[in-house]
């Protein structure tokens, strides 16, 4: 597998941020999430769960909710304002505001025509959905405390709206109020306390549920305005509720974490006679459950532990596979860390600042696997926060360690760092090529001659820098295809070439030094997660979503033989079934066939001189060759050399001088600095 | 040797009342729970026990009632027959021959004459063996039916019976074998079934431990080994099916039951904590705790205002649904171990044992009822696994049952032993025992035997230890404290070449006292403390000994660890005679000169019951159980039996039960004890199966003579009709007080009724008249009305009066009815039989 000198990170203190609101597009299969520090993501939920899209928050922006309404996202957050995303360059769109204090929810009609927003002034407000904006359009009756949460009937002619102790009904046609349900309290101490209503949903058949803070799951009739049955689902707050799209099943999270599960069964087999059943409680959660989906084969759900917990209904799945097996999403499928390859630096990308590092040194040599003395700690160089309210939304530092750059939504910042001795200063580069306003992606080129910055329209900004300052050269565009924005770069070694790939799973091979495309990796249906182009041969190594791989041949034009061999011979399925994508695809120049990768759990080599396995040989085999004598280590072994030694990796770079920087962000100390969960008495406590 | 012919082990008295779910009967009046051989019949509400349903000739393995008659029950048994009852009279009204051996019974409203049965197939391995199969019970008035109409349903069946239940209206039966549910839907003709994983990462243990079915809805409750419960619902589809899991038990779900309603489900594990769930209501629930020993069965009465739990301690709990005890019914407990011998309480007749940690407890074998507990340790119990404490191992009675000696022991295993022995005296005032004297350095080492002599003036305890010592306690005054009381000091101590003594026992009269010394046996006279003698026969360790009773009480019996048994006689102090038999108990009859030897031979074990004066036994009968029998008691009988059978005499004073190493108690039944039984019940029968009709009068009668003249050996059966029965007595009891004629009118009816008629002279057409008389009577116990029509008859034809109330058959009219009955019918009963 090779030796490597191992930089084993721990002092990057990332911090998922907790998720808010979750919705659904049944059409697109995209999952859109919005975390508390007010940044949406976008999820393929058939394609292994990828993060798509991340669009970066803002300081005091705090959604409250998340809605489809086609392809189009809108949000409501406690500002006050609706805002409308713009998917295809990952930013915000617009943002109205409702005039009716902070909006506690927003929900759209099936139709796609009208949006409802509920308002901490007690109305519950219509918009119409037009073909560029949204356009205010009336007030429902106003009410007397706030509206938490609201549900259209399927039809569209009547909302449902829960607020405090109480769950109306509005026709929408008159705007007037039709039923007034109170939910009672709870018994003891929480009777004083008020009712909170955290979640309706309205079925077709007339039937209202509402989740609420006594912990009750309550069926009513829409007709008489009546309790049906409750269901006593926790001691603490039912906080969300999904139902099904054929209206059979129904989700309940929970602030203990869990999330229950009700169905509607026939009591009497083989009779209509349905009743909604309690049925599975799934507990994945250590904290409060925020929000909970029931997409078609699976549960979803993300709460304050900031994790987003796909949870498959066997079911409802014909073929097990790794694709609908239980999937736990800790960190963004991004690099937040970047390395400075050949002065050791590390650029930490936080949501409001940067942090640069320059990493330890290390004395004498130690057998493998034992840790070396430190002679010189990391030591924290450099703390940049970001001006303004937008959130970083990508950041780099160039190879040699002299550019940091790093993008929000509405500026891009250069910066060259100056040392001396042990000060170090940096100084912003005023003068930007207007292009630069913004980007989603950042990179530079081997030689830190470059940056690129990847712009709208799937084009990248080429901007040369000198001691000088930066002068802009060109522009980068795909002569056709979609514009979707770039989410990764690659530069090759030698200046020569860069790729990029977009959401649309399109990789563009660009010639530098033409500035033309240069070519088009075919597409392929699953999402690229990671690419690098080797520094010798010039092929582009892509690895994608679904755990599949290619080498792609630049200066030839087509795929490698070795990449067509894996084709033919198919993945071993133990590599297929990993759960995370692969971050980071390195090269090993020592080793020309070593291609270095890693997912959040293991790091791996494959070595392209070595076979293939096939599905009858044994996957993790280290310690069955440790275990053989040399001549038969040969014939046992296969192209994927994997460690686990890692956990909860973050990031792994190859840097110069041949020593591996791996990042880990184990999760118990995210979870330590999560807020307390609620208490629970545990058995034999 | 004597033939073995009707003796037989059965399992009367003191067995697992546990063994099988109670049931409770529809009027909530009856409990019936399976125990040994036999159904017991409680009242749920003294919990007093009425009487037992006797016929089976092995362990009953399941009882269900009737779905077609309340009042009846079915029963199951080992002995490969399924017999029907009429609970409430204890009458036997049929007996279905299946000709496998059974272990649980099922049945279902909706299957009208077919029971469900767990079985196991001969040709198969023990293991795989299990089978429920469906067993069509022929129509047939004979008593005794074979039902070979088998038809298996699924032979992947758990052993454990309450893995099997039946779905709404019997439309479908869950089953479930370790971590597979299968429902059986009988219209359909289809098993659904669900696997579930041995674990998962969190630890659960999903194998299945019991099943429960709602009444209403298709919901499937399943108990697991890790204390889940599971509602399965959906469970026509091989996909879509779902559970909801509800979770408190710490341990495995022993058992699970809904109410009848439907509105409640309980469960019952090893917390011994009834838990009462909510259907439909996710968790709420209500718990009862401290009830005891862990719960293995929950039932509940048809109307749901009962719940009955039976526990580990061998009791069964009843329990109002509103949830409060109101009733308990305490079996013989069975520890895991009986360290005391079994003994007899010479005051009580009850049969004494270790009960509860800590406890003795006093059973009564006559009344199979728990008398009481007594509290030897008097220290709390912690219920701990692995905790060393204190446990009555010895405990011995004097020959009065005034004195109670017990020896208490702590730290077996380790090195520091401790130990108490006590003595009580029995209070007149409290009827109970009350500590006298606690010593508690009896011995430097363990007690290994201990025994009371038997003299009128003076009580001795002599005990021995392995310290090789034995001592001699006496009460007496203490010299030191000066004490009015009576407390027991040490007498005498005595050893013998320093060897350990092993067994000690006086004499019938207390004149001697013999020690056993390794191989050597010493004989003490108490009076003076002299070693008289010393006999001894090697090789071998003796192992036990005893003196002779009455006439034989010349002769000191010996058992010896190299199968010997020797005879010694004391007057002579020679070796009357020996024989090469491994003994593994011997017991003496205190009602007789009988000695009862069990031994263990080539994995069964076999009994001799003989006299020490002669060496051949009186009685033998091999392969009693396939265990080693440590402990045995002989119990003396209420009344004596007169049986003049030769191999049951022994049996006749005293009743001989044993112990086997799984805890069941057993004992010997004559032939002459099972036949008063047997008769008893079969008479009733023949008053009960034919509903009676002027029909019945007709061709009953002959069928009853038929019954006499098969039956002409049973002397019960023969006894005169009780008084009850009488049409007088009936009269009295039933015309009310204000309209019956003075007493001195009734008197000599009255007196005429008691009297026994004289048939020694009896002309054969004055037979007859009586018979029809009695069959008249019979009669008129079971319909009032007619009963009321004739006694006012009657009572008019003894008065005279000519106030007639009711239409009434003229003289001449009821002449010509007795002819009618006279006349030979039998051609008819003929067509009557042969007509099914």
């Amino acid at each position: 597998m090779g030796e490597f000198k191992v930089h084993r990170v721990r002092f990057f203190d990332y911090m998922p941020s907790g998720i808010r609101a979750l919705a659904y597009n049944r059409d697109t299969e995209r999952m859109a999430v919005a975390r508390i520090d007010g940044s949406v993501e976008v999820f393929h939920s058939s394609d292994r769960f990828f993060q798509e899209k991340i669009i970066p928050g803002r300081e005091q922006c705090g959604i409250e909710g998340l809605s489809w309404v086609g392809q189009r996202l809108f949000s409501a957050g406690l500002n006050g304002g609706i805002t409308e995303y713009d998917l295809t360059n990952q930013k915000v769109k617009y943002t109205v505001d409702a005039y009716g204090g902070p909006i506690w929810t927003i929900t759209g009609n099936q139709q796609g025509t009208h949006l409802a927003v509920g308002c901490e002034d007690g109305t519950v407000k219509l918009f119409e959905v037009n073909e560029d904006k949204i356009q205010f359009e009336r007030n429902l009756d106003r009410q007397k405390s706030r509206i938490i949460s609201l549900s259209w009937h399927p039809s569209g002619s009547k909302i449902a709206a829960g607020m405090m102790d109480m769950i109306q009904i509005f026709n929408v046609e008159t705007g007037h109020s039709v039923h007034r349900m109170l939910a009672d309290r709870g018994v003891g101490t929480s009777r004083s306390k008020e009712c909170v209503v955290w979640s309706v949903v309205y079925l077709s058949d007339g039937t209202i549920i509402s989740g609420d803070s006594v912990g009750m799951v309550k069926l009513w009739d829409d007709q008489t305005g009546t309790l049906i049955k409750s269901h006593n689902v926790t001691k603490c707050d039912v906080l969300a509720l999904s139902i099904s799209q054929n209206e059979d099943s129904l989700v309940a999270g929970t602030s203990e974490g869990t999330v229950v599960q009700f169905q509607f069964v026939s009591v009497v087999l083989g009779k209509d006679d349905k009743e909604w059943v309690r049925t599975r409680t799934f507990k994945n959660h250590t904290h409060d459950i925020r929000a909970v989906a029931e997409i078609t084969t699976a549960v979803v759900s993300g709460g304050m532990d900031a994790q987003l917990v796909v949870r498959p209904l066997l079911d409802k799945i014909e073929v097990r596979s790794a694709a609908s097996a239980l999937r736990k999403i800790h960190f963004p499928h991004r690099k937040l860390v970047s390395c400075a390859r050949k002065s050791g630096l590390m650029l930490f990308q936080y949501s409001g600042h940067l942090e640069l590092w320059r990493l330890g040194e290390s004395e004498g040599k130690a057998t493998p696997g034992s840790s070396l003395f430190v002679k010189r700690n990391p030591e924290k160089l450099l703390h940049l926060k970001v001006k303004g309210e937008d959130h970083i939304g990508c950041s780099a530092v160039s190879p040699c360690g002299e550019w940091i750059v790093y993008s929000t939504a509405s500026s891009l910042r250069l910066y060259r760092l100056h040392f001396d001795n042990n000060n170090v200063s940096i100084t912003k580069i005023s003068k930007l090529p207007k292009v630069l306003s913004s980007a989603n992606q950042l990179c530079f080129s081997s030689d830190s001659s470059y940056l690129f910055s990847a712009s709208t329209q799937s084009s990248v900004h080429l901007v040369s820098l000198s001691q000088s300052g930066c002068k802009f050269v060109g522009t980068l565009k795909p002569k056709s295809g979609s514009h979707q924005a770039i989410h990764l770069l690659a530069a090759s070694e030698d200046g020569k070439w860069l790729a990029s790939a977009n959401s649309d799973h399109e990789v563009h091979i660009y010639n530098l030094q033409t500035r033309k495309v240069h070519c088009t990796v075919p597409v392929y249906s699953s999402a690229v997660t990671a690419m690098g182009i080797h520094p010798t041969t010039n092929c582009l190594f892509i690895m994608y979503a679904d755990q599949q791989m290619c080498e792609y041949s630049i200066e030839q034009n087509e795929y490698t033989d070795w990449s067509r061999t894996v084709q033919r011979k198919g993945l071993h399925r133990f590599w297929l079934e990993r759960d995370t994508p692969c971050l980071n695809v390195m090269f090993n120049p020592q080793n020309p066939s070593h291609v270095i990768l890693h997912d959040m759990y293991m790091l791996c080599i494959i070595d392209k001189s070595l076979p293939l396995p096939d599905d009858k040989t044994q996957f993790y085999n280290q310690l069955t060759l440790k275990s053989l004598p040399e001549e038969q280590r040969k014939s046992h072994s296969h192209a994927f050399k994997i460690s686990k030694t890692f956990k909860d990796i973050l990031f792994v770079e190859l840097m110069s001088d041949q020593s591996l920087v791996v990042v880990e962000r184990p999760l118990e100390d995210v979870a330590t600095q999560l807020p307390a969960p609620i208490k629970q008495k545990k058995f034999a406590t | 040797m004597v033939e073995q012919s009707d003796v037989r082990v059965v399992r009367c008295g003191g067995s697992k009342i546990n063994f099988r779910p109670p049931i409770i009967s529809t009027d909530s009046r009856f409990l019936l729970c399976a125990s040994g051989d036999s159904v017991k019949v409680y009242s749920t509400r003294t919990e007093e026990w009425l009487h037992s349903l006797q016929g089976h000739t092995n362990q009953v393995t399941g009882i269900a009632l009737n779905p077609a008659n309340h009042l009846q029950v079915y029963s199951c048994s080992a002995d490969g027959t399924v017999k029907l009852w009429d609970f409430i009279d204890g009458i036997l009204i049929k007996t279905f021959i299946i000709g496998h051996p059974l272990f649980a019974i099922y049945v279902s409203e909706k299957h009208e004459g077919i029971v469900f049965l767990h079985i196991v197939m001969d040709t198969e391995s023990k293991k795989e063996g299990f089978q429920l199969v469906a067993v069509h019970l022929p129509k047939s008035a004979e008593q005794e039916v074979e039902a070979k109409e088998l038809s298996a349903v699924s032979s992947q069946i758990s052993p454990n019976p309450s893995c099997t239940a039946f779905g709404r209206e019997g439309q479908y039966i869950a089953f479930a074998r370790n971590l597979q549910l299968n429902v059986y839907f009988f219209r359909k003709q289809k098993t659904y079934s669900f696997s579930l994983k041995a674990t998962d990462k969190k630890g659960a243990k999903n194998a299945f431990t019991c099943i429960a079915c709602h009444p209403t809805d298709d919901c499937i409750a399943t108990g697991h080994e890790d204390g889940k419960i599971r509602l399965w619902r959906n469970f026509i589809h091989k996909k879509e099916y779902t559970y909801s899991t509800q979770h408190w038990h710490h341990n495995a779900v022993n058992t699970l039951c809904f109410t009848p309603e439907g509105t409640n489900l309980l469960s019952g594990g090893i917390e011994s904590v009834l838990v009462q769930w909510q259907y439909g209501a996710g968790n709420r629930k209500e718990i009862l705790p401290r009830l005891g020993g862990s719960i293995l069965h929950v039932s509940t009465s048809s109307d749901g205002q009962l719940f009955c739990t039976s526990h580990s301690d061998n009791k069964i709990t009843v329990i109002e649904s509103s949830f409060k005890v109101c009733g308990v019914i305490q079996g013989l407990v069975k520890g895991d171990a009986v360290l005391t011998d079994l003994m007899i309480d010479p005051r009580s007749k009850a049969l004494v044992l270790n009960g509860k940690p800590g406890h003795l407890q006093f059973y009564s074998l006559l009344r199979d009822k728990h008398l009481y507990n007594l509290d030897i340790v008097q220290q709390e119990y912690i219920y701990e696994a692995g905790l060393d404490q204190f446990e009555v191992v010895k405990a011995a009675f004097d020959r009065k049952g005034f004195w109670l000696a017990t020896v208490e022991e702590r730290g077996q295993k380790s090195s520091d032993l401790e130990f108490f022995l006590k003595l009580w005296a029995y209070d007149e005032s409290t009827q109970s025992f009350v500590l006298n004297t606690t010593i508690t350095a009896a011995h430097t080492d363990r007690i290994i035997s201990m025994c009371f002599s038997s003299s009128e003036e003076t009580t001795m305890l002599v005990t021995t230890a392995e310290e090789g010592q034995f001592k001699a306690w006496c009460q007496g005054v203490d010299a030191d404290t000066e004490q009015d009381q009576n407390f027991w000091s040490c007498d005498f101590v005595g050893s013998y070449h320093n060897l350990k003594p092993t067994n000690c026992s006086f004499s019938a009269d207390s004149s001697l006292l013999a020690v056993s010394f390794q191989e050597v046996i010493t004989i003490w006279s108490p009076d003076t403390w002299e070693l008289l003698t010393t006999l001894c026969q090697p090789p071998g360790v003796i192992r036990d000994l005893c003196f002779g009773q009455l006439s034989c009480s010349k002769y000191l019996i010996a058992t010896t660890t190299e199968n010997l048994l020797c005879c010694w006689n004391l007057l002579t102090c020679a070796l009357e005679w020996s024989t090469s038999v491994e003994v593994s108990k011997l017991q003496l009859d205190p009602l007789s000169e009988n000695v009862a030897a069990f031994s263990y031979q080539s994995e069964h074990t076999d009994l001799f019951v003989f006299k020490p004066n002669e060496p051949r036994p009186l009685f033998s009968h091999k392969n009693v159980c396939s265990e080693k029998i440590h402990r045995a008691v002989f119990v003396p009988r209420e009344e004596p039996l007169n049986s003049c059978d030769e191999s049951s005499q022994w049996l006749n004073r005293s009743q001989l039960y044993f112990l086997t190493q799984n805890m069941d108690l057993m004992t010997f039944s004559t032939a002459t004890e099972e036949d008063r039984l047997l008769s008893s019940s079969r008479r009733l029968v023949i008053d009960d199966s034919v509903a009676v009709t002027p029909f019945y009068l007709l061709l009953g009668k002959h069928r009853q003579q038929q019954q006499k003249l098969d039956t002409p050996s049973h002397p019960a059966a023969d006894k005169p009709q009780q008084p009850q029965g009488s049409v007088t007595i009936t009269e009295l009891l039933h015309t009310p007080a204000h309209v019956l004629p003075a007493a001195s009118v009734l008197c000599s009816m009255f007196v005429s009724s008691l009297l026994i008629s004289n048939t020694g002279v009896q002309d054969p057409l004055r037979k007859e008249m009586e018979s029809s008389e009695q069959e008249m009577n019979g009669e008129e116990e079971d319909s009032e009305e007619e009963m009321e029509a004739c006694d006012s008859q009657q009572e008019l034809r003894a008065q005279g009066s000519v106030d007639e109330v009711t239409p009434k058959l003229s003289k001449a009219q009821e002449r010509e009815l007795k002819r009618v009955r006279k006349t030979d019918f039998s051609w008819m009963a003929g067509l009557v039989d042969s007509k099914p």
